[in-house]
């Protein structure tokens, strides 16, 4: 089956979406499906199982990992890759999280990762951080509204891939005294 | 303690507008309910039987008397005049109505509190040591790193959806009060051999259904590694815990599916990438967090023996034998405020008591308090010349009931009167059995002992490290109670065996008497009830309590329990 859609949030941005996304329903196998012409996003068995000829159509494939996939799996093509999709079966699996973070601070990728499924406003804050850059966002919700989720928080406590360094590297925090040399630098002081 | 800074208080701030835009939302049906709720509960916000109950974070249980004040103003305005101690050391209020929580949130965030993760499937409010600092078989405050813990685990973006809740424990002394054995994670200060400071890492603790005392994977990480040995800890198990069964989905299981060794190899082929990370604790950072804790400003003072000046009072002394604890400070003490006076459910306080106790911190000791997982207060830093003054105020508010570790200072959860996920009332239950043994001396003559009561099998009252335990079952829908025995926290934690068949609540009482006369009988010149426990084995006491049938006395249920 493919899922196609008019938009998806990119960047912060609501942008036309021109991909088509393809899960496969039951009576249709990984290595017999028919991928059209067009820029597609498979899922990961169908890349592996038409792997030479899905690669000859670089860079208009895509593919996406499942909840229970390993990034790793992909190593190889990572470099080669432009779109790389994460689904969520439902909001509260949080194993996409750990995947996004995989893919881009242990193997490198470079390209768009894009949250697929469950994806929903109150959980794109964390979808971010962990280096996801588009956002597939639930059709039955208004993705305009999904944008604010967002820009939640101006500062974080913890590093992740959106922010390297934890916020005790990034600032100088107020000592036990009351002393405050960020607020004294921007005083003058 | 510590204060926070502009960071803290900016996302404390931003994280109340997006919680409000969230009930706002959910109030106008944009978000259904099944979408709310892990919001709702990653901000301590409970549907329970009547009503929802929030539950606010007490780091570490180390809290101010304007923090306190905080919760007396909260019961008198959004409750109903009284508030909750937890096992968590948190404080939880029963009567709250959804669209009043935001505003909750502000009013605890002018006292530099919230109710981040108090709940749902993310990093928990991390628990310690409740004589943290003053201890005197400290090795290192763990405060500090508890604090830096908080921080990091704090909308960690990646671990806010786990397969299920993640407790961590911190125990920074020589004997283990902060139960490190029943965490998912469980971190011991210790000293390397060159006198480094670094953690004993357990990891697979828990209660719930499935008792499992943790296993270290780590004998010692340098201290500048916690943050980022915690993180491959998180994501082996956010990746690979079990989410098809949220019985099976605690990182114990796991632990135990893929062994000890193995779990222990992923962890560390993940920290591989991590170890040296920005992640990697300062020494500045340390020394920054670590300055708020900084010992209060003690005065010279002799040690002297309370008693000795009141040797007339016995209810001073027996006060003074339970609920005063050794200090590290020559001339001060740590006194121990108990919640469990017979008649009120174990950890309650009302709003005046609260008031009172901010006062008693403010005048006592330095303005500060503790809750203990044990669901009793704490004063930490108390003369011991002043101890006579401070027992006969405690005692004429309620406060001074002299049963800490003993048969009445029961743990116990809120159970079935309150509890939607409770089987059974466990309430009642305590009551009961504290107007049963409420004798003093009786009590005394018991000795140290531990008994612990839930309503369900996700274990809130700690049931499984009783030296008695009980626990609430449903029957073809009737309320039953569970009895085991042999259950310890501390250095030797132990998981309690099951004595039998299972009983009416109005039974419970007698099988406590029936429990303790089997102890008492063989128990040999100053062995406490769990070592008698332990060595006996079940079977002398399952003998006996089951010998001849107990008789229902008259109601002692919820019909009597107000």
């Amino acid at each position: 089956m493919f899922e196609s859609r008019d938009e998806i949030i990119k960047n912060r941005v609501v942008i036309n979406d021109d991909w088509a996304l393809l899960r496969l329903d039951e009576d249709e196998a990984a290595d017999t499906v028919a991928i059209p012409a067009g820029k597609v996003i498979v899922p990961l068995a169908v890349w592996q199982a038409q792997h030479a000829a899905l690669a000859a159509r670089l860079p208009d494939i895509g593919v996406w990992l499942g909840a229970d996939e390993r990034p790793e799996v992909l190593l190889d093509d990572i470099a080669k890759l432009t779109v790389i999709g994460v689904n969520f079966p439902k909001f509260t699996d949080g194993r996409g999280y750990s995947i996004a973070y995989n893919l881009r601070a242990r193997l490198g990728y470079k390209g768009e990762l894009r949250a697929i499924g469950d994806v929903l406003r109150d959980q794109l804050f964390s979808m971010q951080r962990v280096g996801f850059d588009a956002f597939a966002t639930r059709l039955d919700r208004n993705i305009h509204d999904a944008l604010k989720g967002l820009t939640v928080f101006s500062e974080t406590y913890q590093a992740s891939w959106d922010e390297k360094t934890p916020l005790f590297r990034r600032h100088q925090r107020q000592n036990s005294d009351g002393k405050n040399p960020d607020a004294d630098i921007a005083s003058g002081i | 303690m510590y204060q926070y800074d502009q960071y803290d208080h900016l996302i404390v701030k931003e994280r109340i507008a997006q919680y409000r835009d969230q009930v706002q939302r959910r109030i106008a049906d944009e978000l259904t309910e099944d979408e709310f709720v892990p919001l709702r509960l990653q901000n301590g916000l409970y549907m329970q039987r009547h009503a929802y109950m929030l539950r606010i974070a007490v780091p570490y249980g180390l809290l101010s008397s304007k923090q306190m004040r905080m919760f007396g103003h909260i019961a008198r305005k959004y409750d109903r005049g009284y508030g909750h101690f937890t096992t968590r050391q948190n404080i939880q209020f029963n009567w709250i109505e959804l669209e009043q929580t935001p505003d909750i949130l502000l009013d605890l965030a002018s006292v530099e509190m919230h109710a981040i993760q108090t709940s749902g499937n993310c990093i928990r409010n991390i628990t310690s040591d409740e004589f943290a600092g003053v201890a005197f078989d400290e090795i290192i405050d763990p405060r500090p790193y508890a604090e830096v813990l908080r921080q990091w685990s704090t909308f960690h973006p990646e671990f806010l959806a786990l397969p299920r809740k993640f407790k961590v424990a911190i125990n920074g002394a020589l004997e283990d009060r902060a139960a490190i054995a029943v965490h998912d994670i469980g971190l011991t200060v210790v000293h390397g051999e060159d006198g480094a400071i670094g953690f004993k890492v357990m990891v697979g603790g828990g209660m719930g259904r499935t008792p499992i005392l943790g296993s270290v994977v780590r004998e010692f990480l340098p201290w500048q590694h916690m943050l980022t040995y915690i993180e491959a800890v998180m994501r082996v198990y956010n990746q690979y815990g079990r989410r098809d069964n949220k019985y099976k989905a605690r990182i114990k299981i796991l632990l135990k599916a893929l062994g000890v060794e193995e779990f222990t190899r992923q962890v560390e082929a993940e920290w591989v990438d991590l170890k040296d990370s920005p992640s990697t604790l300062t020494i500045d950072e340390m020394a920054r967090v670590a300055a708020y804790f900084a010992p209060p400003a003690y005065e010279t003072l002799e040690t002297i023996d309370p008693a000795s000046f009141h040797v007339e009072s016995k209810p001073f002394a027996n006060w003074l034998k339970r609920n005063v604890k050794p200090h590290k400070v020559p001339g001060y003490a740590a006194v121990l405020l108990s919640l469990k006076k017979t008649g009120v459910p174990p950890g309650d306080a009302t709003a005046e008591q609260i008031d009172f106790i901010a006062d008693l911190a403010d005048r006592y000791a330095f303005g500060e308090l503790r809750v203990t997982h044990e669901q009793n207060l704490v004063l930490a830093d108390v003369k011991q010349s002043q101890l006579f003054k401070l027992w006969n105020e405690a005692r004429a508010h309620g406060l001074a009931t002299p049963n800490i570790g003993l048969l009445t200072d029961i743990i116990c959860c809120p159970g079935g009167d309150f509890c939607s996920l409770a089987n059974a009332k466990s309430l009642p239950i305590a009551a009961a059995i504290a107007e049963r043994f409420d004798n003093l001396d009786f009590q005394h003559d018991i000795g140290d002992i531990e008994l612990n009561i839930s309503g369900c099998i996700n274990a809130c009252g700690h049931h499984h490290v009783g030296n008695i335990g009980v626990l609430g079952v449903d029957k073809d829908g009737s309320e039953w109670y569970q009895v085991s025995i042999g259950g310890a926290q501390g250095n030797n934690p132990a998981i309690g065996k099951i004595i039998g068949p299972s009983f009416s609540s109005q039974q419970m009482p007698e099988v406590i008497d029936r429990l303790l006369h089997v102890y008492v009988r063989e128990r040999f010149e100053g062995e406490r009830f769990v070592d008698t426990a332990q060595r006996l084995g079940v079977a002398p006491f399952k003998e006996y309590v089951y010998a001849t049938p107990i008789k229902v006395g008259h109601l002692v249920g919820e019909d009597e329990y107000v």
